[in-house]
Protein backbone atom coordinates (compact mmCIF):
# COMPACT_ATOMS: atom_id res chain seq x y z
CA UNK A 1 0.00 0.00 0.00
CA UNK A 2 1.19 3.26 -1.08
CA UNK A 3 0.69 6.48 1.01
CA UNK A 4 -0.17 10.05 -0.48
CA UNK A 5 0.29 13.27 1.20
CA UNK A 6 -1.40 16.45 0.10
CA UNK A 7 -0.38 19.34 1.79
CA UNK A 8 0.16 23.50 1.06
CA UNK A 9 1.48 25.32 3.84
CA UNK A 10 -1.27 27.45 3.85
CA UNK A 11 -5.05 27.29 3.50
CA UNK A 12 -6.71 29.00 1.04
CA UNK A 13 -4.28 27.16 -2.29
CA UNK A 14 -7.65 24.59 -3.24
CA UNK A 15 -5.69 21.89 -1.04
CA UNK A 16 -8.94 20.31 0.22
CA UNK A 17 -10.94 20.74 -3.39
CA UNK A 18 -7.93 19.33 -5.10
CA UNK A 19 -7.47 16.05 -2.52
CA UNK A 20 -11.36 15.65 -2.72
CA UNK A 21 -11.25 15.33 -6.75
CA UNK A 22 -8.24 13.07 -6.58
CA UNK A 23 -10.41 11.27 -4.18
CA UNK A 24 -13.49 10.93 -6.34
CA UNK A 25 -11.44 9.78 -9.80
CA UNK A 26 -9.23 7.99 -7.54
CA UNK A 27 -12.55 5.82 -6.57
CA UNK A 28 -12.43 2.07 -5.32
CA UNK A 29 -7.78 2.33 -5.54
CA UNK A 30 -7.89 4.65 -2.30
CA UNK A 31 -8.94 5.43 1.35
CA UNK A 32 -9.02 9.06 2.11
CA UNK A 33 -7.48 10.31 5.42
CA UNK A 34 -8.73 13.81 6.49
CA UNK A 35 -5.79 14.76 8.74
CA UNK A 36 -6.40 17.97 8.55
CA UNK A 37 -8.07 17.43 12.08
CA UNK A 38 -7.78 21.13 13.08
CA UNK A 39 -9.78 22.07 10.14
CA UNK A 40 -11.26 18.81 9.13
CA UNK A 41 -13.45 19.57 5.44
CA UNK A 42 -13.48 16.88 3.60
CA UNK A 43 -16.20 15.50 4.84
CA UNK A 44 -17.81 18.65 3.44
CA UNK A 45 -17.65 17.02 -0.06
CA UNK A 46 -17.53 13.50 0.65
CA UNK A 47 -20.35 13.09 2.65
CA UNK A 48 -19.42 10.28 5.02
CA UNK A 49 -22.04 8.59 7.21
CA UNK A 50 -20.04 8.52 10.39
CA UNK A 51 -20.66 4.97 10.60
CA UNK A 52 -17.63 4.00 13.31
CA UNK A 53 -17.04 6.36 16.31
CA UNK A 54 -14.69 6.62 18.88
CA UNK A 55 -13.03 9.24 21.53
CA UNK A 56 -9.56 9.51 21.10
CA UNK A 57 -7.93 10.18 24.20
CA UNK A 58 -4.53 11.59 24.83
CA UNK A 59 -2.23 14.07 27.08
CA UNK A 60 -3.00 14.49 30.22
CA UNK A 61 -3.93 17.57 32.16
CA UNK A 62 -3.82 17.99 36.63
CA UNK A 63 -6.77 17.94 38.66
CA UNK A 64 -6.09 18.85 42.21
CA UNK A 65 -7.95 17.16 45.02
CA UNK A 66 -9.07 20.23 47.22
CA UNK A 67 -9.56 17.77 50.50
CA UNK A 68 -5.87 16.47 50.24
CA UNK A 69 -4.25 19.62 49.34
CA UNK A 70 -2.68 21.42 52.51
CA UNK A 71 -2.12 24.21 50.19
CA UNK A 72 2.14 24.43 50.35
CA UNK A 73 2.21 26.02 47.05
CA UNK A 74 4.96 23.77 45.25
CA UNK A 75 3.16 22.59 42.69
CA UNK A 76 2.26 26.73 41.24
CA UNK A 77 6.30 26.83 41.98
CA UNK A 78 7.26 23.79 39.64
CA UNK A 79 4.50 25.12 36.77
CA UNK A 80 6.71 26.64 34.16
CA UNK A 81 3.33 27.49 32.31
CA UNK A 82 1.24 29.27 34.94
CA UNK A 83 -1.27 26.87 35.02
CA UNK A 84 -1.63 26.95 38.67
CA UNK A 85 -3.05 29.93 40.44
CA UNK A 86 -4.93 30.63 43.91
CA UNK A 87 -8.43 31.26 43.48
CA UNK A 88 -10.73 31.60 46.54
CA UNK A 89 -7.78 30.50 48.51
CA UNK A 90 -7.28 27.47 46.78
CA UNK A 91 -5.04 25.97 44.16
CA UNK A 92 -6.46 25.76 41.08
CA UNK A 93 -5.05 24.37 37.70
CA UNK A 94 -6.44 26.19 34.33
CA UNK A 95 -6.94 24.07 31.57
CA UNK A 96 -6.25 25.61 28.89
CA UNK A 97 -2.70 26.72 30.23
CA UNK A 98 -1.93 23.09 31.61
CA UNK A 99 0.70 21.77 29.33
CA UNK A 100 0.00 18.07 30.79
CA UNK A 101 3.82 18.03 31.81
CA UNK A 102 2.44 15.78 35.14
CA UNK A 103 5.34 17.64 37.40
CA UNK A 104 3.18 19.29 39.78
CA UNK A 105 1.70 15.72 40.37
CA UNK A 106 5.06 14.37 41.07
CA UNK A 107 6.24 16.88 43.25
CA UNK A 108 3.21 17.13 45.23
CA UNK A 109 3.95 15.72 48.77
CA UNK A 110 0.36 14.72 49.50
CA UNK A 111 -0.43 13.05 46.34
CA UNK A 112 -3.02 15.52 45.99
CA UNK A 113 -2.59 15.77 42.00
CA UNK A 114 -4.31 13.50 39.53
CA UNK A 115 -3.49 13.35 35.55
CA UNK A 116 -6.46 11.84 34.24
CA UNK A 117 -6.38 11.05 30.13
CA UNK A 118 -8.13 14.17 28.40
CA UNK A 119 -11.07 13.07 25.67
CA UNK A 120 -9.29 15.82 22.91
CA UNK A 121 -11.75 14.56 20.07
CA UNK A 122 -13.09 11.98 18.54
CA UNK A 123 -12.44 9.79 14.79
CA UNK A 124 -14.28 7.94 12.33
CA UNK A 125 -14.48 5.55 9.68
CA UNK A 126 -16.84 6.22 6.96
CA UNK A 127 -18.45 5.12 3.99
CA UNK A 128 -19.02 8.48 1.61
CA UNK A 129 -21.07 9.08 -1.13
CA UNK A 130 -18.05 7.94 -3.42
CA UNK A 131 -17.06 4.88 -3.59
CA UNK A 132 -14.32 5.50 -1.05
CA UNK A 133 -14.16 5.11 2.55
CA UNK A 134 -13.48 8.18 4.54
CA UNK A 135 -11.30 7.87 7.97
CA UNK A 136 -11.34 11.16 9.39
CA UNK A 137 -11.53 13.21 12.95
CA UNK A 138 -13.01 16.08 14.74
CA UNK A 139 -10.34 18.04 17.14
CA UNK A 140 -11.99 19.86 20.28
CA UNK A 141 -11.94 23.19 20.44
CA UNK A 142 -8.31 23.87 21.65
CA UNK A 143 -6.87 20.59 22.37
CA UNK A 144 -3.59 19.78 22.31
CA UNK A 145 -1.80 16.94 20.54
CA UNK A 146 -3.38 16.98 17.21
CA UNK A 147 -0.03 15.46 15.96
CA UNK A 148 -1.13 12.51 17.76
CA UNK A 149 -4.87 12.41 16.18
CA UNK A 150 -3.46 12.88 12.80
CA UNK A 151 -1.21 9.93 13.46
CA UNK A 152 -4.35 7.82 15.11
CA UNK A 153 -6.20 8.98 11.85
CA UNK A 154 -3.53 8.05 9.80
CA UNK A 155 -2.75 4.43 11.71
CA UNK A 156 -6.37 3.15 11.15
CA UNK A 157 -6.71 4.40 7.81
CA UNK A 158 -3.76 2.01 6.45
CA UNK A 159 -4.79 -0.54 8.60
CA UNK A 160 -8.52 -0.11 6.92
CA UNK A 161 -6.25 -0.29 3.32
CA UNK A 162 -4.38 -3.35 4.19
CA UNK A 163 -7.47 -5.41 5.37
CA UNK A 164 -9.52 -4.31 2.14
CA UNK A 165 -6.63 -4.99 0.44
CA UNK A 166 -6.88 -1.38 -1.59
CA UNK A 167 -3.53 0.03 -3.08
CA UNK A 168 -3.82 3.62 -2.25
CA UNK A 169 -4.16 5.86 0.82
CA UNK A 170 -4.67 9.77 0.04
CA UNK A 171 -4.15 11.87 3.00
CA UNK A 172 -5.70 15.20 3.51
CA UNK A 173 -2.54 16.76 5.19
CA UNK A 174 -2.44 20.06 7.68
CA UNK A 175 -1.10 23.03 7.25
CA UNK A 176 1.89 24.64 8.52
CA UNK A 177 5.29 23.23 9.56
CA UNK A 178 4.54 22.32 12.79
CA UNK A 179 3.88 18.94 14.62
CA UNK A 180 0.76 18.16 12.70
CA UNK A 181 2.32 18.19 9.54
CA UNK A 182 4.91 16.69 10.49
CA UNK A 183 2.82 13.82 12.22
CA UNK A 184 1.14 13.28 8.60
CA UNK A 185 4.20 13.39 6.66
CA UNK A 186 5.86 10.70 8.54
CA UNK A 187 5.70 7.48 6.59
CA UNK A 188 4.53 8.64 2.93
CA UNK A 189 6.02 7.73 -0.47
CA UNK A 190 5.09 10.33 -2.16
CA UNK A 191 3.91 14.28 -1.17
CA UNK A 192 1.73 16.41 -3.32
CA UNK A 193 2.07 20.35 -2.69
CA UNK A 194 -1.16 22.46 -4.14
CA UNK A 195 0.41 25.84 -4.03
CA UNK A 196 -0.70 29.05 -5.80
CA UNK A 197 1.46 31.77 -7.64
CA UNK A 198 1.56 34.33 -5.43
CA UNK A 199 4.35 35.70 -3.11
CA UNK A 200 2.71 33.60 0.11
CA UNK A 201 2.40 30.47 -2.06
CA UNK A 202 6.23 30.66 -3.40
CA UNK A 203 7.38 31.65 0.25
CA UNK A 204 5.45 28.81 1.96
CA UNK A 205 6.35 25.90 -0.89
CA UNK A 206 9.95 26.86 -0.15
CA UNK A 207 9.86 26.45 3.84
CA UNK A 208 7.43 23.41 3.63
CA UNK A 209 10.08 21.76 0.79
CA UNK A 210 13.19 22.51 2.93
CA UNK A 211 11.20 20.16 5.54
CA UNK A 212 10.12 17.11 2.79
CA UNK A 213 13.87 17.38 1.82
CA UNK A 214 14.63 16.87 5.75
CA UNK A 215 12.30 13.81 5.72
CA UNK A 216 13.74 12.65 2.10
CA UNK A 217 10.24 12.48 0.29
CA UNK A 218 9.55 12.35 -3.30
CA UNK A 219 7.47 15.24 -4.23
CA UNK A 220 5.28 16.81 -7.09
CA UNK A 221 3.03 19.88 -7.61
CA UNK A 222 0.02 21.05 -8.66
CA UNK A 223 -0.15 24.97 -9.49
CA UNK A 224 -3.30 26.08 -8.51
CA UNK A 225 -5.11 29.37 -10.51
CA UNK A 226 -1.74 28.93 -12.28
CA UNK A 227 -2.83 32.01 -14.51
CA UNK A 228 -3.21 34.46 -11.91
CA UNK A 229 0.83 35.16 -12.07
CA UNK A 230 2.84 33.44 -14.84
CA UNK A 231 6.06 35.48 -13.43
CA UNK A 232 5.75 33.64 -10.02
CA UNK A 233 4.42 30.71 -11.88
CA UNK A 234 7.56 30.46 -13.74
CA UNK A 235 9.32 31.05 -10.50
CA UNK A 236 7.45 27.84 -9.21
CA UNK A 237 8.37 25.72 -11.86
CA UNK A 238 12.19 26.96 -11.74
CA UNK A 239 12.07 25.95 -7.84
CA UNK A 240 10.86 22.84 -9.06
CA UNK A 241 13.42 21.79 -11.43
CA UNK A 242 16.27 23.05 -9.25
CA UNK A 243 14.61 20.53 -6.24
CA UNK A 244 13.48 17.72 -8.59
CA UNK A 245 9.96 18.38 -7.99
CA UNK A 246 7.61 16.71 -10.24
CA UNK A 247 5.42 19.05 -12.11
CA UNK A 248 1.70 17.49 -12.02
CA UNK A 249 -0.07 20.05 -13.31
CA UNK A 250 -1.08 23.69 -13.82
CA UNK A 251 -4.78 24.16 -13.10
CA UNK A 252 -6.10 27.65 -14.39
CA UNK A 253 -7.86 30.37 -11.87
CA UNK A 254 -11.51 29.44 -12.20
CA UNK A 255 -14.38 30.32 -9.74
CA UNK A 256 -16.00 27.10 -11.08
CA UNK A 257 -13.98 25.64 -8.05
CA UNK A 258 -15.48 27.61 -5.72
CA UNK A 259 -18.77 27.12 -7.03
CA UNK A 260 -18.82 23.25 -7.06
CA UNK A 261 -17.56 23.46 -3.34
CA UNK A 262 -20.93 25.57 -2.80
CA UNK A 263 -22.91 23.09 -4.09
CA UNK A 264 -21.14 20.05 -2.29
CA UNK A 265 -19.44 18.58 -5.15
CA UNK A 266 -15.66 17.99 -6.34
CA UNK A 267 -14.38 20.02 -9.22
CA UNK A 268 -13.74 16.90 -11.01
CA UNK A 269 -17.28 15.89 -10.73
CA UNK A 270 -19.24 19.45 -12.38
CA UNK A 271 -17.26 19.77 -15.42
CA UNK A 272 -15.77 17.07 -18.13
CA UNK A 273 -12.52 18.82 -18.76
CA UNK A 274 -11.84 19.01 -15.05
CA UNK A 275 -12.18 15.14 -14.46
CA UNK A 276 -10.15 13.96 -17.56
CA UNK A 277 -7.52 16.60 -15.55
CA UNK A 278 -7.53 15.03 -12.49
CA UNK A 279 -7.72 11.10 -14.10
CA UNK A 280 -4.33 12.61 -15.72
CA UNK A 281 -2.99 13.85 -12.23
CA UNK A 282 -4.05 10.60 -10.58
CA UNK A 283 -2.38 8.55 -13.43
CA UNK A 284 1.17 10.45 -13.20
CA UNK A 285 0.84 10.09 -9.33
CA UNK A 286 0.47 6.46 -9.40
CA UNK A 287 2.93 6.26 -12.08
CA UNK A 288 5.80 7.73 -9.95
CA UNK A 289 4.86 5.77 -6.62
CA UNK A 290 4.75 2.48 -8.48
CA UNK A 291 8.19 3.15 -9.79
CA UNK A 292 9.83 4.19 -6.65
CA UNK A 293 11.15 1.44 -4.96
CA UNK B 1 2.40 44.84 13.79
CA UNK B 2 3.29 41.42 14.64
CA UNK B 3 3.09 37.64 12.55
CA UNK B 4 2.36 35.25 15.01
CA UNK B 5 1.81 32.86 12.22
CA UNK B 6 5.21 31.40 13.34
CA UNK B 7 5.15 28.25 10.85
CA UNK B 8 4.34 30.37 7.49
CA UNK B 9 4.84 33.84 8.88
CA UNK B 10 3.63 35.63 5.39
CA UNK B 11 2.81 39.22 6.74
CA UNK B 12 6.62 40.33 6.18
CA UNK B 13 6.01 39.92 2.42
CA UNK B 14 3.26 42.75 2.21
CA UNK B 15 4.64 44.79 4.71
CA UNK B 16 7.96 44.90 5.58
CA UNK B 17 10.60 48.39 6.48
CA UNK B 18 14.00 48.53 7.87
CA UNK B 19 15.75 45.34 9.58
CA UNK B 20 16.55 46.79 13.10
CA UNK B 21 17.33 43.62 14.64
CA UNK B 22 16.77 39.48 15.16
CA UNK B 23 16.89 37.71 18.06
CA UNK B 24 16.92 33.96 18.47
CA UNK B 25 14.69 32.56 20.08
CA UNK B 26 15.30 29.41 22.41
CA UNK B 27 13.44 26.75 24.43
CA UNK B 28 15.38 24.63 27.56
CA UNK B 29 16.04 21.48 26.72
CA UNK B 30 18.01 18.98 29.45
CA UNK B 31 21.10 17.86 28.57
CA UNK B 32 22.83 14.75 29.55
CA UNK B 33 25.74 14.61 31.74
CA UNK B 34 27.24 10.89 31.79
CA UNK B 35 29.43 11.64 34.21
CA UNK B 36 27.09 12.39 37.15
CA UNK B 37 23.87 10.04 35.91
CA UNK B 38 23.25 6.94 37.97
CA UNK B 39 20.76 5.40 35.36
CA UNK B 40 18.13 5.61 38.66
CA UNK B 41 15.60 5.76 35.82
CA UNK B 42 13.48 8.89 37.14
CA UNK B 43 13.69 11.02 34.03
CA UNK B 44 12.31 8.65 32.38
CA UNK B 45 9.56 8.15 34.52
CA UNK B 46 8.58 11.78 34.98
CA UNK B 47 8.38 12.45 30.97
CA UNK B 48 5.25 12.72 30.41
CA UNK B 49 6.34 13.31 26.56
CA UNK B 50 8.53 10.10 25.68
CA UNK B 51 11.52 12.99 25.28
CA UNK B 52 14.04 11.37 27.75
CA UNK B 53 14.98 7.36 27.27
CA UNK B 54 16.88 5.61 29.17
CA UNK B 55 19.16 2.67 27.75
CA UNK B 56 21.50 0.66 29.13
CA UNK B 57 24.49 2.32 29.04
CA UNK B 58 23.19 6.16 28.09
CA UNK B 59 20.23 8.75 28.52
CA UNK B 60 18.86 9.88 25.35
CA UNK B 61 17.36 13.51 24.77
CA UNK B 62 15.27 13.81 21.95
CA UNK B 63 15.13 18.13 22.17
CA UNK B 64 12.45 18.11 19.55
CA UNK B 65 9.99 16.57 21.69
CA UNK B 66 10.31 18.41 25.06
CA UNK B 67 8.04 20.85 26.43
CA UNK B 68 10.56 22.46 28.57
CA UNK B 69 8.71 21.66 31.97
CA UNK B 70 12.11 21.17 33.93
CA UNK B 71 10.81 17.72 35.83
CA UNK B 72 13.47 15.46 34.73
CA UNK B 73 15.83 18.17 35.11
CA UNK B 74 14.60 19.56 38.72
CA UNK B 75 13.74 15.91 40.07
CA UNK B 76 16.67 14.37 38.88
CA UNK B 77 18.63 13.29 42.49
CA UNK B 78 22.46 13.73 40.90
CA UNK B 79 21.61 17.18 38.47
CA UNK B 80 22.57 15.06 35.51
CA UNK B 81 20.55 16.78 33.34
CA UNK B 82 21.18 20.30 33.57
CA UNK B 83 18.89 22.44 31.33
CA UNK B 84 20.10 24.96 28.22
CA UNK B 85 18.62 26.62 25.82
CA UNK B 86 18.01 25.03 21.88
CA UNK B 87 17.29 27.81 19.08
CA UNK B 88 13.74 26.99 17.70
CA UNK B 89 13.24 30.37 16.23
CA UNK B 90 13.95 34.09 15.63
CA UNK B 91 11.98 37.31 15.66
CA UNK B 92 12.94 39.98 13.78
CA UNK B 93 12.13 43.29 14.16
CA UNK B 94 10.98 45.82 11.39
CA UNK B 95 10.52 49.84 11.32
CA UNK B 96 8.63 51.47 8.74
CA UNK B 97 7.60 54.97 9.13
CA UNK B 98 5.82 54.91 12.44
CA UNK B 99 5.37 51.59 11.91
CA UNK B 100 6.90 48.55 13.96
CA UNK B 101 6.52 45.10 12.47
CA UNK B 102 7.51 41.76 14.58
CA UNK B 103 8.59 38.74 12.30
CA UNK B 104 7.99 35.57 14.85
CA UNK B 105 9.49 32.48 12.73
CA UNK B 106 9.67 28.64 13.72
CA UNK B 107 13.23 26.75 12.68
CA UNK B 108 11.70 24.43 9.97
CA UNK B 109 11.94 20.66 11.59
CA UNK B 110 11.08 22.29 15.16
CA UNK B 111 7.61 21.02 16.29
CA UNK B 112 6.64 23.45 18.91
CA UNK B 113 5.03 26.54 17.25
CA UNK B 114 3.44 27.62 21.02
CA UNK B 115 6.76 28.10 22.55
CA UNK B 116 7.82 30.74 19.90
CA UNK B 117 4.17 32.35 19.87
CA UNK B 118 4.40 32.57 24.06
CA UNK B 119 8.35 33.84 23.71
CA UNK B 120 6.98 37.10 21.52
CA UNK B 121 4.14 37.17 23.42
CA UNK B 122 6.30 38.40 25.90
CA UNK B 123 8.19 40.42 24.45
CA UNK B 124 5.32 42.14 23.80
CA UNK B 125 4.19 42.34 27.38
CA UNK B 126 7.50 43.70 28.56
CA UNK B 127 8.61 46.13 25.41
CA UNK B 128 5.02 47.10 23.56
CA UNK B 129 2.76 48.39 26.49
CA UNK B 130 -0.09 50.42 25.56
CA UNK B 131 0.57 50.24 22.39
CA UNK B 132 -2.02 49.18 19.81
CA UNK B 133 -0.66 45.85 18.43
CA UNK B 134 -2.08 43.75 14.91
CA UNK B 135 -1.26 40.51 15.51
CA UNK B 136 -1.78 38.05 12.69
CA UNK B 137 -2.42 34.79 14.46
CA UNK B 138 -1.92 31.18 12.57
CA UNK B 139 -4.98 29.45 11.46
CA UNK B 140 -7.10 26.81 12.91
CA UNK B 141 -8.75 25.86 16.22
CA UNK B 142 -5.57 23.90 18.52
CA UNK B 143 -2.92 25.26 20.87
CA UNK B 144 -0.96 28.39 18.55
CA UNK B 145 -4.05 29.91 18.10
CA UNK B 146 -4.69 29.48 21.75
CA UNK B 147 -1.37 30.73 22.78
CA UNK B 148 -1.80 33.68 20.09
CA UNK B 149 -5.13 35.01 20.80
CA UNK B 150 -5.02 34.13 24.83
CA UNK B 151 -4.07 37.93 25.64
CA UNK B 152 -5.68 40.28 22.71
CA UNK B 153 -8.78 42.31 23.45
CA UNK B 154 -10.62 41.63 20.65
CA UNK B 155 -10.35 39.35 17.55
CA UNK B 156 -11.44 39.38 14.03
CA UNK B 157 -12.27 36.43 12.33
CA UNK B 158 -11.68 36.62 8.60
CA UNK B 159 -14.15 34.02 6.43
CA UNK B 160 -14.49 32.69 3.17
CA UNK B 161 -18.64 32.44 2.16
CA UNK B 162 -18.06 29.22 0.87
CA UNK B 163 -19.04 25.52 2.94
CA UNK B 164 -15.58 25.17 3.94
CA UNK B 165 -15.55 29.08 5.27
CA UNK B 166 -18.74 28.60 7.22
CA UNK B 167 -17.58 25.44 8.44
CA UNK B 168 -14.15 26.31 9.74
CA UNK B 169 -15.86 30.09 10.91
CA UNK B 170 -18.17 27.91 13.43
CA UNK B 171 -15.37 26.51 14.79
CA UNK B 172 -13.16 29.64 14.97
CA UNK B 173 -16.48 31.48 16.87
CA UNK B 174 -16.54 28.15 19.21
CA UNK B 175 -13.07 28.68 20.24
CA UNK B 176 -13.23 32.48 20.75
CA UNK B 177 -15.86 31.59 22.92
CA UNK B 178 -14.52 29.44 25.22
CA UNK B 179 -11.80 31.89 25.62
CA UNK B 180 -14.57 34.45 26.66
CA UNK B 181 -12.88 36.26 23.70
CA UNK B 182 -14.91 39.39 21.96
CA UNK B 183 -14.65 39.18 18.31
CA UNK B 184 -16.43 40.02 15.16
CA UNK B 185 -16.36 39.16 11.36
CA UNK B 186 -14.95 40.00 8.02
CA UNK B 187 -16.10 38.25 4.93
CA UNK B 188 -13.63 37.88 2.32
CA UNK B 189 -13.83 37.36 -1.27
CA UNK B 190 -17.77 38.64 -0.61
CA UNK B 191 -19.95 37.53 -4.05
CA UNK B 192 -18.57 34.06 -4.03
CA UNK B 193 -20.41 31.03 -2.60
CA UNK B 194 -23.66 31.89 -1.47
CA UNK B 195 -25.36 33.49 1.77
CA UNK B 196 -25.03 30.77 4.43
CA UNK B 197 -22.26 32.80 6.33
CA UNK B 198 -24.36 35.69 6.68
CA UNK B 199 -27.62 33.89 7.88
CA UNK B 200 -24.98 31.95 10.87
CA UNK B 201 -23.82 35.30 11.79
CA UNK B 202 -27.37 36.96 12.24
CA UNK B 203 -29.23 33.79 14.11
CA UNK B 204 -25.60 33.82 15.78
CA UNK B 205 -25.56 37.63 16.64
CA UNK B 206 -22.20 37.92 15.45
CA UNK B 207 -21.11 41.64 13.65
CA UNK B 208 -19.75 41.61 10.38
CA UNK B 209 -17.76 44.12 10.30
CA UNK B 210 -16.56 44.17 6.67
CA UNK B 211 -17.25 42.27 3.81
CA UNK B 212 -13.97 42.46 1.33
CA UNK B 213 -15.59 42.11 -2.39
CA UNK B 214 -14.44 39.02 -4.51
CA UNK B 215 -12.73 40.00 -7.94
CA UNK B 216 -9.67 38.36 -9.83
CA UNK B 217 -7.81 41.73 -9.94
CA UNK B 218 -7.63 41.29 -6.01
CA UNK B 219 -6.49 37.50 -6.42
CA UNK B 220 -4.09 39.07 -8.87
CA UNK B 221 -2.88 42.13 -6.50
CA UNK B 222 -2.21 40.11 -3.61
CA UNK B 223 -0.38 37.54 -6.02
CA UNK B 224 2.07 40.57 -6.54
CA UNK B 225 2.04 40.93 -3.05
CA UNK B 226 0.83 44.48 -3.37
CA UNK B 227 -1.42 46.05 -0.70
CA UNK B 228 -5.03 45.52 -2.51
CA UNK B 229 -6.84 48.63 -0.79
CA UNK B 230 -4.37 50.64 -2.17
CA UNK B 231 -5.88 49.87 -5.93
CA UNK B 232 -9.55 49.12 -5.42
CA UNK B 233 -11.49 51.03 -3.60
CA UNK B 234 -14.61 49.32 -2.92
CA UNK B 235 -12.08 47.27 -0.40
CA UNK B 236 -10.32 50.34 0.56
CA UNK B 237 -13.74 51.63 1.96
CA UNK B 238 -14.31 48.06 3.82
CA UNK B 239 -10.74 48.05 5.19
CA UNK B 240 -11.58 52.19 6.58
CA UNK B 241 -14.69 50.39 8.49
CA UNK B 242 -12.13 47.55 10.07
CA UNK B 243 -9.79 50.30 10.93
CA UNK B 244 -12.38 52.68 12.57
CA UNK B 245 -13.40 50.00 14.54
CA UNK B 246 -10.01 48.89 15.61
CA UNK B 247 -9.44 52.77 16.51
CA UNK B 248 -12.91 52.96 18.57
CA UNK B 249 -11.62 49.70 20.77
CA UNK B 250 -8.46 51.25 21.09
CA UNK B 251 -9.82 54.53 22.43
CA UNK B 252 -8.80 56.51 19.71
CA UNK B 253 -11.79 59.23 17.95
CA UNK B 254 -12.69 58.26 14.39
Amino acid sequence: MKEIVIISGKGGTGKTSITASLAKVANTEAVAADCDVDAADMHLLLQPDFAYSEDFYSGVIAQIDQEKCIKCGKCKDVCRFKAISIINKQYVVAPLDCEGCGYCAQICPRDAISTPHQNVGNWYISSTRLDMPLVHARLGIGAENSGKLVAKVKNEAKALAKEKNIPFLLVDGSPGIGCPVISSLSGADFVVFVTEPTVSGLHDLQRVYELIAQFKLPAGCIINKADLNIEKTKLIKQFMQQYQIYELDDINYDEKFSEAVTNGYTAAEIDKEYEEKFKNIWKKIKKIVLEKK
Amino acid sequence: MVDLDVEEPNSGLFVKGKLEETNPVYKMVPVWEKDKCTFCGNCQKVCNFNAVIQLHTQVLVFPKLCHSCYACSELCPTDALPMKPEKIGEIKTFHQDNLTFLESCLNIGQEMAVQVIAHTNKILEKDYQGQLIIIDAPPGTSCPVIEAVKDTDFVLLAAEPTPFGLHDLKLAVDTMRKLKKDFAVIINRFGLGNDKIWEYCQRQNIEILAKIPNSRTAAELYSHGKLIYKQIPQVKQEVLKIANKIRQLSGEPK
